[in-house]
């Protein structure tokens, strides 16, 4: 395996005397793909959301290239290199589509990536550039907001629940890109509920379990049951 | 003639309700702050002015080239010390941080210059006047106060609209943690915008010193008329600031040329209406997220 880009480490995040995720321990190599996998209220979101910043942890360690960030505000882990494309794409509705592309690469991190780039690889976003964030398709917001993301030219591109509410067509298209993102170098890792189009595309996965991880392992070496087992914290042959 | 008299007044007035309104519109645009002590920073900077002009022997406006350096430095700072602390939580915690520190600028004003009024002395500039016709007359003062609103205004709008600063006023505005995502350090776009709100406001306050007699206990009117003009024009626009003010300041002209005393009753009158009428205000948009 080569060198671990990202190590999450006994992690304890909690809202108020809610706690979500427990002891979770997460590592990702640099050029893997790695999917978490879990039914809803799993706790995925929320370990996203500790990895780019927005949640504090309660307890444990989030390393990123070896340096501890648990303590590094968002914005500063973006000029890092770590990049999430938010459940609910979050598109600014006051920018221009071409701003909320250019917005993203604002960080000023070098790299591979640029709006030339971008709309190379989401043509559909070229003749929305002068749109509103403002009215667009659920498909052509999470394209724009997965462009918007790559503009940080990140290291670690994290994607929250990307097929959520996308028709199945949009969301064929959507995962077409992560082939794409990979060939950059780019490490990813995704949140989904969808576990067939998650472990398509992904090296290995973890799978959540009300905030605890119930199972990690490669694609292939996991049978279908031990899958529904741990997302469901039931036997596979018990339904 | 007489009413459109009132009228030119009226649009002139409006210019330096838009003045006193703009950075409240801007704080409350950007993060979701009223800042009750708007008013009170306004007729600080009136204070602030006096002192200068009369230590340094300058015209107040001239005196503002300091005063609005240091309005933007105190703003930026009062941001960081007091109201990051307040942004994104209760809204009780706002008002309590604000109304505060609202108190304590007017009791520490009345403790160094005494409650008697005082009044900012720009010379002949107070009493000039563009003489249309017998009954119409355009003062300097107020045509360069509405002048100042307007560029003040359209360089914010500009700012905001062309500026890698201002896009990241705007998507903070808009949601502050997908902006943080895109590597925007928040606290300081508040910081800046702050001092922004400060910087402008303080402005008003020495336009205002200018052309009226001040104390220091006449920060929340002014208050008042900042939050009819933003209401009135629509909550986050900038240009709806603008014709806030103005449609503000004309009611309040109409309702003192009918009689007198009338003036800031329809100014309130021609507030609530809005209010029942249009509560997005003329510009505002309704929120959708």
């Amino acid at each position: 395996m080569s060198s671990s880009l990202l190590d999450v480490d006994q992690l304890d995040v909690g809202y108020g005397d809610f706690q979500a995720l427990f002891g979770i321990d997460l590592h990702v190599a640099e050029a893997e793909t790695v999917s978490i996998i879990g039914a809803n209220g799993a706790g995925k979101s929320t370990l996203l959301k500790s990895i780019v910043g927005l949640v504090q942890p309660m307890r444990g360690d989030i390393r990123y290239d070896g340096v501890s960030i648990a303590t590094t505000s968002a914005h500063k882990r973006v000029a890092q290199g770590i990049a999430l494309v938010p459940e609910g794409r979050r598109i600014f509705a006051s920018l221009s589509v071409e701003e909320n592309i250019v917005i993203g690469g604002d960080v000023g991190r070098p790299g591979p990536w640029n709006k030339q780039r971008v709309l190379e690889a989401f043509p559909l976003l070229t003749r929305l550039l002068k749109r509103s964030g403002e009215g667009l398709s659920g498909g052509e917001r999470q394209t724009l907001a997965i462009a918007r993301a790559l503009m940080a030219n990140p290291r670690l591109l994290l994607l929250d629940e990307v097929s959520l509410g996308l028709a199945p067509i949009v969301v064929r298209q959507v995962y077409e890109a992560v082939p794409v993102i990979k060939a950059q170098g780019t490490t990813v890792l995704i949140v989904e509920q969808d576990v067939n189009q998650a472990l398509a595309v992904a090296d290995r996965f973890y799978c959540l379990l009300e905030g605890r991880i119930a199972l990690t392992g490669t694609p292939g070496e996991v049978s279908k049951d031990q899958i529904t087992e741990a997302y469901f914290g039931m036997s596979g042959g018990s339904h | 003639m007489v009413w459109t008299n009132a009228v030119i007044q009226g649009i002139l007035l409006g210019g330096l309700y838009a003045l006193f309104a703009t950075g409240l519109s801007l704080a409350f645009g950007v993060m979701r702050l009223v800042n009750l002590a708007h008013g009170d920073l306004a007729i600080f900077a009136a204070f602030m002015t006096l002192s200068i002009s009369q230590t340094l022997k300058i015209n107040p406006l001239v005196a503002l080239l300091i005063v609005i350096p240091a309005a933007f430095v105190v703003g930026y700072i009062l941001q960081r010390l007091i109201f990051d602390r307040v942004v994104g939580v209760d809204p009780a915690f706002q008002i309590v941080a604000t109304f505060g520190l609202g108190i304590v600028i007017q009791n520490a004003l009345l403790e160094k210059y005494t409650a008697d009024t005082q009044g900012l002395n720009v010379g002949t500039l107070k009493t000039s006047t563009i003489k249309v016709n017998d009954t119409i007359g355009i003062g300097w003062l107020p045509l360069l106060t509405f002048i100042t609103a307007v560029v003040v205004l359209g360089s914010l709008a500009l700012f905001l609209k062309r500026t890698k600063l201002g896009r990241a006023f705007r998507a903070t505005s808009d949601d502050a943690d997908a902006a943080r995502l895109m590597g925007i350090d928040v606290k300081r776009v508040f910081a800046v915008a702050m001092a922004l709100a400060i910087a402008t406001v303080a402005l008003a306050g020495v336009l205002f010193g200018a052309r009226s007699s001040f104390d220091p206990f006449v920060g929340p009117a002014r208050l008042i008329y900042a939050f009819e003009a933003v209401i009135i024009g629509g909550l986050g626009s900038l240009w709806g600031t603008l014709a806030g003010g103005i449609t503000l300041g004309v009611a309040q002209a109409i309702g003192r040329q009918i009689n007198p005393q009338w003036g800031e009753l329809f100014g309130h009158f021609v507030f609530l209406a809005v209010l029942v009428l249009r509560p997005t205000g003329m510009f505002g948009k309704v929120q959708t997220r």
